[in-house]
């Protein structure tokens, strides 16, 4: 009989063992609940496929050595919560601008600040797109379910290999410790991209972009082959050296915007329920997406119509999705969500006044329950 | 630099950015002129740096290399250390780059004993950002946030990297550039983390401000207080004055990290095949 | 000194060179002069003996010490 696929897994652990199958073999990471169970795992399950595992003095260092394993050809990966994502923002943008694969999953937790470790919270949505300097834009995918955990790690990896890019897994501490069962892909099923590389002995270019429809993403080196490349923070040109000229710098510092942009639908994955007859629209994403897929069921019973799009990628924010959707005349877009109305914020600009937008929210790590959903949906006139 | 050591530079690159009369192109020279005299292959340096003066070094350096944020080239270096450990990793580093903001990982990176050779090109100042003072400014100099004079006690960066566990310390200056190379070889050579801290003179921020009219004066005044390793253990602390040694301060062996994690997936994968 | 081979040669990179004054400070033979615009010239090159001060002085990587053929 052959051997189960299917396992009991923590939604940490899903991570760990998503990232693996992806072919991660590199996690520097820092002790921060709840998302500590994530670098406890790697550092049994890396050295096991000859990967490495680091716990670095903090949450910097750890995004730092994350990006220097990524360009010394490994795929690398880093988890934490809020406390430690806001420390790591100055090195993800370093990956963006530098354009260094490599995924930075980050458990939230209530906050602001130390908040509350171990309650749960979807307060860092903005600071995941926004939380770094300068104009870069970013992939964020957030899981709902344990087996999506470990599918959407999957897929970070995959897009941050073939854009080039840091892509953020936001996961919150519902999903994350949360145990559910999980389907593995038969081995061979898993479909797992790799950067692409400059042909040996080519002159190489790091950040010049080539033709056809991915000439956007240049080829990417790993230190030591050979190419001899520079790497820097610094605004560049299309060989990697600084430039302090308007006419080199903008168009670098657009692509690393547009590659992500451009590829806004493409990149989008979202659940929806009975959205093309639905009146009024519920959108939520994360751990809330849970309670209000079950809010929709109980109100289609009551033979309301509504409809749930639940965002599975949060950035680049699928305004396309929202804005097909509301085309029908909605009354109203509840929105569900652990914090005070950051995903709201987005939808309403999405709308543009065409429906009013009910937020749903809690702070301070108390569960939204399918009931809060179905009372606001039913207040809706 | 004739031929046999350009090579080693990016040329289309220069004149390079530092002001006339920096020590920073004296350090750089003796890196290269160390890795030339040690026959490594280029192709396995990557040269790491942070932000500063210093950290532009690497990109005239004909290797890979990685100007990363400020002070954390110590950590980007031990990413890239880990991955690939056959990669000999140099990292440039200024005095505020490592121990002001790269404080904590120059001490955890040491206290490691990753095969890493850090060098500090220090100039005592911040020199980028046009002369504010760094950990290490002399007590009682001149900076452009120590307008009345420094008043915080300056770290030695030697003393700082034993005392964190580096296995290879040593300091030389920009006068004593053939001395400096030799220390920058038996660094790069070591197995384990290893740190040299290089003076180097700004004249336009540091000297300018604390009566060192230029490059010149600022290598004399290396030349006079500059003491090897034993003449300065017979001097009285009382009668030490602005002097400071040079010289190999400590050279040890240890288990060196990547080798003590490569020891660890044998060992993990062992016992996962005997499951 | 008539009749000394002439046994190094000391090139200089104009280009390069931000004419700090250091390789004329540093050479114990007086090889190096620095002309009226501040720049090194190679003044008495039968003097050079090799010893490599000046380019290993040189923070503008601009002074090549070779042997002469």
């Amino acid at each position: 009989m052959a051997e189960s696929r299917s396992r009991l897994y923590q939604g940490n652990e899903a991570c760990v063992e998503g990232a693996i199958a992806a072919g991660m073999r590199f996690f520097a990471g820092y002790p921060i609940t709840p998302s500590t169970e994530i670098a406890e795992l790697c550092s049994v399950r890396l050295p096991q496929v000859g990967g490495t595992f680091i716990q670095m003095e903090d949450e910097i260092a750890s995004m730092a050595a994350v990006c220097g394993a990524s360009l010394a050809g490994l795929k690398a990966m880093t988890a934490t919560s809020g406390p430690g994502f806001s420390l790591k923002q100055e090195n993800i943008g370093f990956a963006a601008e530098a354009e260094i694969p490599c995924v930075i999953v980050n458990v939230q937790r209530v906050g602001p600040s130390t908040g509350m470790p171990t309650s749960p919270a979807q307060g860092d949505l903005m600071q995941a797109r926004w939380g770094r300097h300068g104009d870069q834009e970013i992939v964020a995918l957030s899981p709902a379910y344990v087996e999506e955990v470990y599918s959407l790690t999957v897929e970070a990896f995959n897009i941050s290999e073939e854009l080039r890019t840091p892509v953020i897994l936001l996961m919150d501490e519902v999903v994350g410790h949360l145990r559910e069962k999980v389907t593995l892909p038969k081995p061979g099923d898993l479909v797992i991209k790799d950067r692409k590389k400059p042909a040996p002995g080519s002159r190489y270019l790091p950040y010049a972009p080539g033709e056809g429809e991915d000439g956007d993403i240049p080829p990417l080196g790993v230190f030591g082959d050979g190419f001899r490349f520079h790497v820097t923070g610094l605004t560049h040109g299309p060989e990697g050296f600084p430039t302090n000229s308007p006419n080199v710098g903008e168009p670098q510092i657009k692509r690393i915007n547009s590659k992500i942009s451009s590829r806004r639908e493409k990149l989008c994955k979202a659940e929806e329920l009975f959205t093309e007859e639905a009146d009024v629209l519920v959108v939520s994403f994360g751990c809330s997406a849970r309670s209000a897929k079950k809010a929709v069921k109980d109100l289609r019973a009551m033979g309301v119509k509504v409809g749930l799009l639940r965002l599975i990628t949060v950035w680049p924010f699928p305004e396309h999705l929202i804005q097909r959707i509301a085309a029908r005349q909605l009354k109203a877009v509840v929105v569900p969500e652990m914090n005070l109305g950051q995903l709201a914020r987005e939808v309403r600009r999405c709308l543009d006044g065409r429906a009013p937008v009910i937020g749903v929210n809690r702070v301070a790590g108390k569960l939204i329950e399918p009931a809060d959903i179905i009372r606001a949906v039913q207040e809706v006139r | 630099m004739g031929s046999d050591l350009t090579r080693y530079l990016r040329v289309e690159k220069l004149p390079h950015i530092w002001c006339a009369g920096c020590g920073h192109g004296i350090v750089t020279q003796a890196i290269v002129r160390a890795i030339d005299e040690l026959g490594l292959d280029p192709v396995k340096v990557t040269i790491v740096s942070g932000i500063g003066c210093s950290s532009r070094a690497p990109g005239y350096m004909n290797f890979d290399t990685l100007h990363t944020t400020h002070g954390r080239a110590i950590a980007f270096a031990t990413g890239v250390k880990l991955a690939r450990p056959e990669l000999k990793v140099i990292v440039i580093t200024g005095d505020g780059d490592a121990a002001a903001i790269g404080g904590n990982h120059l001490i955890h990176a040491a206290r490691r004993n990753i095969d890493l050779t850090v060098i500090c090109y220090n100039n005592t100042v911040y020199g980028m950002t046009s002369g504010q003072y760094s950990p290490v400014t002399p007590l009682g100099s001149f900076a452009s946030t120590a307008p009345y004079g420094m008043v915080e006690r300056p770290f030695d960066l030697c003393e700082l990297v034993m005392g964190a566990g580096g296995t290879f310390v040593a300091r030389s200056t920009t006068y004593h550039a053939r001395h400096l190379t030799n220390v920058i070889k038996q660094a790069i050579q070591h197995k384990g983390f290893s740190f040299v801290d290089a003076f180097s003179q700004c004249p336009t921020y540091f000297g300018r401000r604390n009566n060192m009219r230029d490059a010149l004066a600022m290598l004399n005044w290396y030349k006079e207080n500059a003491v090897s390793r034993d003449d300065w253990a017979k001097i009285p602390p009382t009668q030490r004055g602005s002097k400071f040694p040079i010289g190999v301060f400590k050279d040890e062996e240890a288990p060196e990290y990547c080798e003590s994690y490569r020891k660890v997936i044998e060992k993990a994968m062992k016992e996962g095949d005997a499951k | 000194m008539e009749g000394k081979t002439r046994l190094w040669d000391v090139k200089i990179n104009s280009k390069w060179c931000k004419r700090c004054g250091l390789c004329v400070a540093f050479c114990p033979r007086g090889v190096l002069k620095l002309d009226d615009e501040g720049r090194p010239v190679v003044v008495d090159i039968a003097h050079c003996t090799g010893c490599l001060l000046c380019e290993m002085h040189c923070p503008d990587f601009a002074i090549a010490v070779k042997r002469s053929e």
